[in-house]
């Protein structure tokens, strides 16, 4: 009788040992096997100049400040292009947490731009497996310079327009380290057909490397694919600094270019980086909740 | 000795026939954060517990991904910075419930007893609550707080959106009895 009793009493225990584990796993195994999306494969919208596959979330808006001083082998003269700036003032929002819309305007030409980007594929692991985010960008570029009573003969309004699609496909690697791939085509209504095409065609590629939780090292470059052989134009690479502040982004770059439009930084950069045609410059952003985030992903 | 065997039989079958689970997958864990220059609140309604009210053992899972703020950033910071979401995407808790009588109907105070796991960092809690058993359901409630560094979870230097030290953490659970 005592024996049993012995063998109740193990038997009871070894029930009371194991049970919040064997509980653990059936609530593990009856639990749903969902998808994980792979969030922020960039801190911001931008890389450096051009665009990340990141759309803003539903209902926020972005208001981003990019600056590019002057050239900085301009010498003590140039104050090493600090005498000089271009500027940006864009604003972003999230339509939804897919589609964002985005206004801008730029000092370089006086150009308006407005851009339409669509997260179409993401990045997933889990009941959905799929290997990288695509996003496709599409862009108008409109420049008000030269003004009104300065246009040569036979120019017209529609002249200054320019046009950009790119499709952005990009992957995180690991929680520090996402590549992104932006084959892009860019059409100009006007160009000077002695050393350019109306319709270009680059291949970018950018990345980003997280140095710790806050602050990260990008890269962006685009190698123009049909390019007129009296082409007086470069490639355009960049590197950048991106800090993250609570609401802020701050991202100090060195980049050959000074546009801040597709056309402009991938079409008509002037700066050789190896000759130190090197303009400093910084993008900085402040995201504001407009409308309420119910979003899941 | 046959009276014995037979007893056990008995013992155990019964044990078995009584024991009483209860399951929610959608059980809400909700935090408060008071912070100097921004409250800051999180709910998560897709929190998968499993309470047997026999022996009284009690587990929850919890995805931090699940968890949804006043505005998107939060988020973003909260997984990116805070949780290490892609590290450690999900909170545990095991353990016994104690002080409660099944076939009580009223609200009796309880008190939840084991081992939680956050950010990667399992400590012992002691959680006290409530749980009310009615039409077949069982309802339970309780609130604690959780010290950031007893999780290791840091506050980064750069975020001056900076979140209290310590922040309140509720529980929400309504089940329902498993077949």
């Amino acid at each position: 009788m005592k024996r049993y009793l012995v063998g109740i009493a193990l038997l009871t225990f070894s029930g009371l040992a194991f049970g919040q584990d064997d509980l653990m796993k059936e609530l593990e195994s009856s639990q749903t096997n969902d998808v994980d999306y792979a969030f922020q494969t960039f801190k911001g919208t931008r890389i450096v100049n051009g665009h990340t596959v990141e759309t803003k979330p539903k209902g926020t808006l972005e208001f981003i400040f990019a600056h590019r001083f002057g050239e900085v082998n301009g010498g003590y003269y140039e104050l090493f292009g600090l005498d000089d700036a271009y500027v940006r003032y864009g604003l972003d929002y999230g339509v939804t947490d897919n589609l964002s819309i985005s206004y801008g305007r730029n000092s370089v030409d006086k150009t308006m731009d407005g851009y339409a980007k669509y997260k179409i594929l993401k990045q997933s692991t889990g009941a959905k497996n799929f290997p990288f985010t695509l996003t496709a960008l599409g862009g108008v570029a409109y420049r008000t310079s030269p003004k009104k009573d300065n246009v040569p003969p036979g120019f017209k309004n529609i002249d200054r327009l320019a046009y950009v699609a790119q499709l952005l496909m990009a992957r995180k690697f690991t929680p520090s380290f996402s590549l992104q791939l932006m084959p892009t085509f860019i059409h100009k209504n006007a160009v000077d057909q002695t050393f350019e095409e109306n319709d270009q065609m680059a291949m970018g590629v950018g990345g980003r490397l997280k140095v710790t939780k806050s602050v990260a090292l990008t890269s962006e470059y685009y190698y123009r694919l049909n390019v007129n052989e009296n082409s007086p134009y470069k490639n355009t690479f960049g590197i950048g600094v991106d800090i993250e502040t609570g609401g802020h982004v701050f991202q100090i770059v060195v980049t050959n270019t000074r546009g801040l439009t597709e056309r402009a930084f991938i079409t008509e950069t002037d700066g050789d980086f190896t000759e130190g045609d090197i303009h400093l410059g910084f993008n900085v952003t402040r995201t504001f909740q407009l409308g309420g985030s119910r979003s899941k992903n | 000795m046959k009276a014995s065997i037979l007893f056990t039989l008995i013992l155990l079958s019964s044990s078995l026939a009584t024991a009483q689970k209860f399951l929610t997958e959608k059980g809400t864990i909700s935090f408060f954060s008071d912070a100097a220059i921004e409250d800051i609140t999180a709910e998560n309604t897709m929190v998968g517990s499993l309470f047997n009210a026999t022996t009284g053992e009690l587990v929850f899972i919890v995805k931090i991904k699940d968890f949804i703020f006043p505005k998107a950033l939060m988020r973003e910071h909260f997984n990116e910075k805070y949780m290490e979401t892609e590290k450690f995407p999900k909170s545990l808790f095991t353990g016994k419930l104690k002080g409660y009588t099944l076939t009580d109907k009223g609200e009796q105070n309880v008190t939840a007893t084991g081992k939680l796991t956050i950010h990667g960092v399992t400590r012992d809690v002691e959680v006290p609550g409530t749980i009310v058993f009615d039409s077949g359901k069982a309802m339970m409630k309780g609130k604690f707080m959780v010290a950031l560094k007893d999780y290791d979870i840091k506050i980064p230097k750069l975020v001056w959106q900076n979140i209290a030290e310590e922040i309140e953490v509720k529980i929400d659970f309504v089940y329902k009895p498993m077949k």
